[in-house]
């Protein structure tokens, strides 16, 4: 049986009676973090930080105290900047809209601290144009939040001033991406930055050191001040430190999202006991785990993985994907990645073709055509993996698909590149009778239905 | 160039460009957003009252609005329908849902871009992700947000998006 829910982040989420303003928050014990912080000297709260070994949730998984030590405010000169990166839109993820719209004044405490914390004056939390009533929530929450004195100048009397402003994207995947997100935020097309130079870090908005962490990273700050980095770092396993939100969708019977600490359950736990298993009674057979750009798992595919044997030595263990624990270090060492929090479940009578089809028209419409082999080969796997879906395949589409994808990844300005061609190649590494019966047309022997 | 436009309009403008101290020009999308929740789309004239606005050329707009999927350069119908597209919703039954919307209102065309009904009435769009896969297949109704909406549903909600 898979280890009970650990609710930190979406602690008051769904619970009865708890609503999204202020005063609500504050009885539960809202922005008493802030004021703690406040009195804090601002590397103390980073090196809590530091401590805790929160990762970000956004996608790469980086260090958020490592991101966060690249700026020293003491030494810089120019103003520091501090983004929220609210896009949420790698297919397979919707926890940080369920943050926005049902705990805003968590994600705003989170934000204050994390300025104050890095010497910010001026931040933006810049969210996807498709979340019109979740703009509306969280420009209400800022303004409760001034009305309080927690946002604007002299705050708490600290004499510490920050503004917060919301700013809506258009319907650009991309934007998610930190530097397009900036280039977007300066007001122009939303084309990632070529690094190095241009890290946020060094080089972010206005020119100017930035820090870009998505909704839960900035969430999950709150919480390492309250229980301090030590503590945090306590939760979940060494190196994959607190919980995390996983988002279930697709062919399970329970979809929905589940916070765990982070390596406590297994993905066989996650979908057949938190999820109720696969839906109209069919049985699993692929999982791409961590949003549409990670690399796509088979059922019954076998995999090695280092883990603690009887005597606590290391020992090299052969499991199945139902045994791959839910954390960072396990789904790379799988070879593919918790990315986002994004499970999508695929039942057996899914032909895979059609479900690579789906993804790469996905990335297709979303590249934002600066690179030749991604505007081109986003294009043309998408033509490929449509012909082969629709009857029309050729005998070397398998073939020509992998080399497109290759020549890909690895040759663009930002990891978009990477994003569009791992699922192609993953699903035709991992489904590759599939795509051949496509080339003979001989679907039936694929399906088995 | 003769537009009049309403002073409470005029004062949202201001009040967005406040929020970008440091360059007008970040100001380019919430002055776009504006605009076309307030006259529909994004005409020349819009293009040219935004950029001298915020002291830039008409093409710097101009390129915004034909790279973000969002701004339209054509009225829509009264009512947007954006029906989610992407792997959980089709799971889910999305291209149905798509379809059986486009039925109902007498829209065709294009399988992607939108299509609007004969009587103007709806433009039907399909979109990539909307960030709810859980509960497959997702739709806004102009900026209204439901769950789940698979055949059944769909005559309910246009009688209430008359
Ligand atoms: C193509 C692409 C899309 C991305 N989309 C998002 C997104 O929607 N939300 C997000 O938080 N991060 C997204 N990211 C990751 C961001 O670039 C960045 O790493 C992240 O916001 C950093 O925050 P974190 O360290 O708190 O995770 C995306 C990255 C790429 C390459
Ligand atoms: S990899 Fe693709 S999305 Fe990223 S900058 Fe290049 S063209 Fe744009
Ligand atoms: S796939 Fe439809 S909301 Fe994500």
């Amino acid at each position: 049986m898979a280890a009970p829910q650990r609710r930190l982040i979406f602690k008051h989420i769904d619970a009865p009676g708890y609503t999204n303003d202020i005063d609500c928050y504050i009885k539960h014990g809202g922005y008493d973090d802030l004021k703690k912080s406040i009195t804090m000297e601002p590397t103390a709260i980073k090196d809590e930080v530091k401590k805790s070994q929160l990762r970000g949730r956004g996608g790469a998984g980086f260090s958020c105290g490592m991101k966060w030590s690249f700026i020293d405010a003491k030494k810089v000169t120019k103003p520091i900047y501090l983004i929220c990166n609210a896009d949420e839109s790698e297919p397979g993820t919707f926890k940080d809209r369920q943050i926005i719209h049902k705990d805003p004044h968590q994600l705003i405490e989170g934000m204050i601290i994390s300025c104050f914390a890095n010497s910010v004056k001026l931040a933006y939390l810049y969210i996807r144009g498709e979340f019109p009533e979740g703009a509306k929530i969280l420009e209400r929450a800022i303004e409760e939040a001034r009305a309080k004195n927690f946002i604007g100048k002299n705050i708490l009397g600290t004499g510490y001033e920050l503004e917060i402003y919301i700013h809506r994207g258009a319907g650009a995947y991309i934007c998610g991406e930190e530097t397009g997100l900036i280039e977007s935020l300066e007001g122009k097309r939303a084309y990632p930055r070529i690094k190095p130079p241009y890290f946020p870090a060094v080089l972010g908005l206005y020119m100017c050191p930035t820090i870009v962490n998505n909704v839960e990273t900035l969430c999950n700050v709150k919480h390492v001040i309250n229980m301090g980095g030590e503590a945090f770092a306590k939760i979940g396993t060494p190196n994959n430190t607190g919980t995390r939100v996983l988002c279930v969708s697709g062919d399970v019977n329970k979809p929905g999202y589940y916070e765990f600490e982070c390596g406590s359950l297994t993905m066989g736990e996650l979908i057949n006991d938190v999820c109720g298993g696969i839906r109209n009674g069919r049985k699993l057979k692929a999982v791409i785990p961590g949003g549409s750009s990670a690399k796509v798992l088979r059922a019954g595919e076998k995999f090695k993985l280092k883990q603690k044997g009887a005597d606590g030595a290391m020992v090299d263990k052969e499991i199945t994907l139902e045994d791959i624990p839910v954390d960072f270090d396990s789904f790379a060492a799988v070879g593919t990645m918790a990315g986002s929090g994004g499970v999508i479940v695929m039942d057996d009578s899914r032909d895979m073709v059609e479900c690579l089809a789906n993804i790469s028209e996905f990335y297709a419409h979303e590249s934002c055509g600066q690179c030749t082999p991604c505007r081109e080969g986003s294009l043309w796997m998408k033509k490929i993996t449509h012909r082969m879906a629709h009857g029309q395949a050729r005998k070397e589409d398998s073939a020509l698909l992998k080399n497109v994808a290759d020549n890909i990844a690895g040759r663009t300005i930002c990891a978009f590149g990477e994003a569009c061609s791992w699922p192609v190649q993953s699903f035709l590494a991992k489904f590759p009778e599939e795509f051949q019966a496509k080339a003979n047309k001989d679907e039936e022997l694929v399906l088995g239905k | 160039m003769a537009i009049t436009l309403l002073p409470e309009f005029e004062n949202k403008i201001e009040t967005a460009i406040t929020h970008y101290p440091v360059s007008k020009r970040s100001a380019s999308l919430p002055l776009l957003h504006l605009w076309q929740e307030e006259f529909g789309h994004i005409s020349d004239e819009a293009i040219d009252w935004i950029a001298a606005k915020l002291d830039l050329q008409p093409i710097n707009i101009l390129e915004l609005v034909t790279f973000y999927p969002m701004f339209r350069r054509q009225p829509f119908g009264k009512h947007h329908i954006r029906i989610c597209r992407t792997l959980s919703c089709a799971l889910g039954g999305s291209y149905e849902t798509h379809a059986c919307f486009k039925k109902a209102t007498g829209a065709e065309g294009d399988d992607h871009g939108p299509v609007s009904s004969p009587d103007g009435k709806y433009t039907i769009e399909f979109v990539e992700c909307l960030a709810s896969c859980g509960t497959a297949p997702v739709v806004m109704m102009n900026d209204d947000f439901y769950e789940d909406v698979n055949e059944s549903k769909i005559q309910e909600l246009l009688q209430k998006y008359q």
